[in-house]
């Protein structure tokens, strides 16, 4: 109940924010929170394998970056007037893309998983980080979309009774799928399925033997981990209105990483937190210092020594 | 011909720098269960000791000395301070750790010594090159290269094979309470472990030096590449590291040096060389996923 | 004779050069509760591995309800209804026993693809549950399984076996590290689940082995050097040169 009362609350002032920057003069802020928003999806959906699945895939951004360029490359065939493949009509329509990113990402999470899902523990890492280095190198060859020096997206999609140009509008939009995606998950987490996935987690040999084919469990949720990361990646594009390869590079899978174990693992909140903290502090550091990473590294380095469990960790027991 | 034989040679040089850097990745990984994404720092520390000191000292090979001398301490010191306590951590925890050691030592260096990439001059002897077959040229600082990698690959074959040492090592690795048993101070053993593993991984550093950019960043590069070779050869498997690593390095080499060439007679030279590059530095990865799809422990499981 | 409810003929694995499972033959019949034993090193692991299906064997067959299983993957066995308990309890430490149980009723039910409603909640999936603790004697259903002593965690090992609704159950050492009052009531338990299905008992504690089994077979090196009434094995002379020279050494 006491949990019901701060959701609300947090919730409420997350909803006031872009007037309260507005009011305070801090515009720059609504943008700041908006890469929070986007980075907070992506990280919670890391957090449905990796803290209640125990799939530790160090390769996550490569479905950041699939949305993302999804997003871009129908926008760049958009603005061209010519069909992929001259088939596939581009489009800066946001209730096409969305989804389109998040099946892109979707289907090929299910295939690198497919693959990955018959490795564990270190060589699983690994493996899942070669396939997003085998895509992050794909784009950079791909001169046709910009290869190396990435894509621009001149103007955000259009979505019927919004302006996206509008920075408060985008906020509202990307804090409104934030909403969506964290209520699915959870509730994906307190069901039969979710039990299932934890188990798996805690002992997957016990799994097994009460009859469930663990594997088949495992590849559902990376797949819909890797649709979140999608969803992420096109709300990410609009963002920035820029694509590159960087957004699928093996430091952003770590970036993701890094943001779910610092906000706390296995939490609902925790990886939207975590996002909040390495933004903000990158943020913070980063007004004092260029050389803001000399601090952040030791910085991280102490809350996995002193705060095991993250920053909500020391919520629960504070 | 003589392309194909210089591609080869490239190739070793990359694998033999490689396997140095997986020797002691892979050896820390199978003894300590520690994932050290630190590791390319040490690699990076060792390249720029050397570098600075070279220039100061105007000798190559005092450079040499000081480049191992600093990644080594580096090494031990990174083990008494964080790594001592994450033994027994899972592997996420390590992972953020060592992320945090990056960037402190990547902005570290940059602090200190600056962006921009140092030059290193070829040692006094090694500037030209050998003859190595009637018409075929090769630098002889690569051949040095090659032949350190591969006399480092000797010593430590005899060092876990035929010392009490190795036995120890051998043993810590899969019976770590029989060892602790036996009234071997595992503590020490684990930091000597992991100072040999960052001296190599300093050898490998001061040993690109000449040949490629002293920068910030190049420890990056070059982990991601090691930690296929580990996984591809085998999680503590010394010997699985030198198979993968020279599998990686020339699969690697002979990749870039023909496939944007083939590409180019397909398609323009611009997009050719583009594609060809992405294309060469996805082999390794394709390489890689084969393996594990096929071994998924990878090619050589030390014990059982 | 009915037909068997198990039979594994000709079963062979090696090691490298050690046959750890060595022509093996075993048939266990209808509501039987077969006991199997053994000296140390017999083989008995690797046999319970073959059977469950985390290990391949080389040779052999194992029939199930008339079906051969030998290729089907461990979960798929245990759909068949071969479930198991393991020697060192393998539970989710993390959640409730009763959260334990939970689940292996809910893998009983069927797939587990539903993603919206609560399962924490599902009278469906509790009830049972709640019958298989009281039928078990667990009473602290509500306790994580990190905090229940180790006899309470080897009897919900039972307890979440027999989710499974076992046509035949493999018990691996289902007293090891009991105490002596804490032996005596599981034997009690399992002297109630008798006749219900078939029942694998493997087991070191003789007075439990005696207590409860129709049949017992005897595992040395790898192979089925006797099976039959408790007598008729305390007799044997095979058996007792078995177990005598392993006492002396």
């Amino acid at each position: 109940m006491r949990n019901a009362v701060w959701l609300g609350i947090l919730l409420a002032a997350a909803v006031a924010l872009p007037w309260a920057a507005e009011a305070a003069g801090q515009p720059a802020t609504i943008g700041l929170a908006t890469r929070i928003l986007c980075l907070g999806i992506a990280a919670a959906s890391l957090n449905l394998i990796l803290g209640h699945g125990g799939m530790v895939s160090f390769g996550h951004a490569a479905y950041y970056g699939l949305g993302a360029y999804t997003v871009g490359i129908l926008w760049e065939h958009f603005r061209l007037g010519e069909p992929l493949w001259g088939l596939i009509p581009g489009t800066n329509q946001l209730l096409i893309t969305l989804p389109v990113s998040v099946l892109v990402s979707g289907v090929v999470a299910a295939a690198i998983g497919a693959l990955s899902l018959r490795t564990t523990g270190v060589q699983f890492i690994m493996i899942t980080l070669a396939f997003a280095q085998m895509l992050f190198f794909l784009f950079v060859g791909l001169k046709a979309y910009g290869g190396d020096d990435g894509l621009l997206i001149r103007r955000r999609n259009i979505v019927p009774g919004l302006d996206l140009r509008e920075q408060d509008q985008l906020y509202w939009l990307c804090l409104g799928l934030l909403v969506a995606w964290l209520t699915l998950q959870w509730r994906i987490v307190g069901s039969r399925f979710g039990r299932v996935l934890e188990g798996i987690r805690q002992n997957e040999r016990r799994m097994a033997a009460i009859g469930i084919a663990t594997y088949r469990y495992k590849l559902a949720a990376f797949t819909i981990a890797g649709m979140g990361c999608g969803l992420a990646g096109a709300l990410t594009a609009n963002y920035l209105r820029f694509v590159s390869p960087d957004l699928m590079a093996w430091q952003k899978s770590g970036e993701i990483m890094v943001m779910v174990i610092l906000g706390g693992v296995g939490t609902l909140l925790g990886p939207v937190i975590g996002a909040a903290a390495l933004v903000g502090l990158e943020y913070a550091l980063g007004g004092v210092t260029e050389h803001w990473q000399f601090f952040l590294g030791p910085i991280l380095l102490a809350v996995v020594l002193f705060a095991p469990g993250g920053i909500m960790g020391l919520f629960r027991r504070g | 011909m003589a392309l194909i034989v210089e591609q080869v040679l490239n190739g070793l040089q990359l694998g033999v720098t490689l396997f140095l850097l997986a020797a002691g990745l892979t050896l820390v990984f199978g003894i300590m269960g520690v994932i050290n994404l630190a590791h390319g720092s040490l690699y990076m520390i060792g390249a720029f000791a050397a570098a600075l000191v070279a220039q100061a000292a105007g000798s190559w090979w005092l450079g040499l000395l000081a480049g191992v001398a600093a990644a080594a301490i580096t090494g031990m010191l990174i083990e008494l301070v964080v790594l001592r306590r994450l033994y027994a951590r899972n592997h996420l925890d390590q992972v953020l750790a060592t992320f945090g050691l990056i960037l402190f030592f990547n902005q570290g260096i940059t602090i200190l010594f600056g962006r921009q990439p140092l030059m290193v001059a070829l040692p006094a002897g090694f500037q030209g090159s050998i003859e190595i077959w009637p018409g075929i040229p090769y630098p002889s600082f690569r051949l040095l290269v090659i032949a350190v990698g591969l006399l480092v690959a000797a010593g430590l074959w005899f060092l876990i094979q035929r010392t009490r040492a190795g036995m120890l090592v051998r043993a810590g690795a899969t019976h770590r309470e029989m060892v602790r048993a036996l009234g071997v101070d595992v503590r020490l053993l684990y930091t000597l472990v992991f100072g040999l593993g960052a001296l190599l991984a300093g050898l490998a550093g001061v040993m690109t030096g000449p040949i490629g950019n002293v920068q910030v960043g190049m420890g990056e590069q070059i982990l991601i590449l090691t930690f296929v070779v580990v996984v591809i050869g085998g999680i503590g498997s010394v010997r699985g590291a030198l198979l993968g690593a020279l599998l990686v390095g020339v699969v690697q080499t002979l990749l870039s040096g023909f496939v944007p060439g083939w590409l180019r007679q397909v398609m323009p030279g611009s997009e050719a060389d583009a594609l060809g590059a992405a294309l060469s530095s996805m082999g390794v990865y394709v390489l890689m996923a084969v393996v594990l799809l096929w071994r998924p422990r990878g090619l050589f499981v030390p014990h059982a | 004779m009915a037909e068997p409810v198990l039979r594994v003929q000709g079963l062979v694995k090696r090691f490298g050069g050690l046959t750890a499972t060595d022509d093996f033959a075993l048939d266990v019949q209808p509501g039987e509760l077969h006991a199997l034993i053994g000296p140390n090193g017999a083989g008995k692991t690797t046999l319970i591995g073959q059977l469950t299906g985390e290990i391949r064997p080389d040779a052999g067959r194992i029939v199930f309800l008339g079906e051969d299983i030998i290729r089907l993957p461990v979960a798929a066995r245990v759909k068949r209804g071969l479930a198991r308990s393991f020697q060192i309890v393998q539970l989710l430490d993390d959640d409730t026993a009763l959260a334990n149980v939970a689940l292996a009723v809910q893998a009983r039910a069927g797939h587990s693809f539903r993603f919206w409603r609560s399962a924490a909640r599902d009278p469906a999936l509790l009830a049972p549950a709640r019958a298989l603790l009281a039928q078990v004697g667990l009473e602290r259903a509500q306790t994580r399984v990190a905090d229940l002593s180790h006899g309470e965690r080897k009897v919900l090992e039972l307890a979440v076996a027999l989710a499974a609704r076992p046509r035949l159950l493999l018990l691996d050492e289902p007293m090891a590290g009991l105490g002596a009052a804490e032996s005596l009531r599981m034997t009690e338990t399992l002297r109630a689940l008798k006749g219900q299905f078939a029942i694998l008992l493997v087991e070191h504690d003789m007075d439990a082995v005696f207590a409860l089994a129709d049949r017992i077979t005897v595992l040395v090196y790898g192979r089925a050097i006797a099976t039959g009434a408790a007598d008729a094995i305390r007799a044997d002379p095979a058996v007792q040169e078995a177990y005598l020279s392993e006492e002396a050494a």
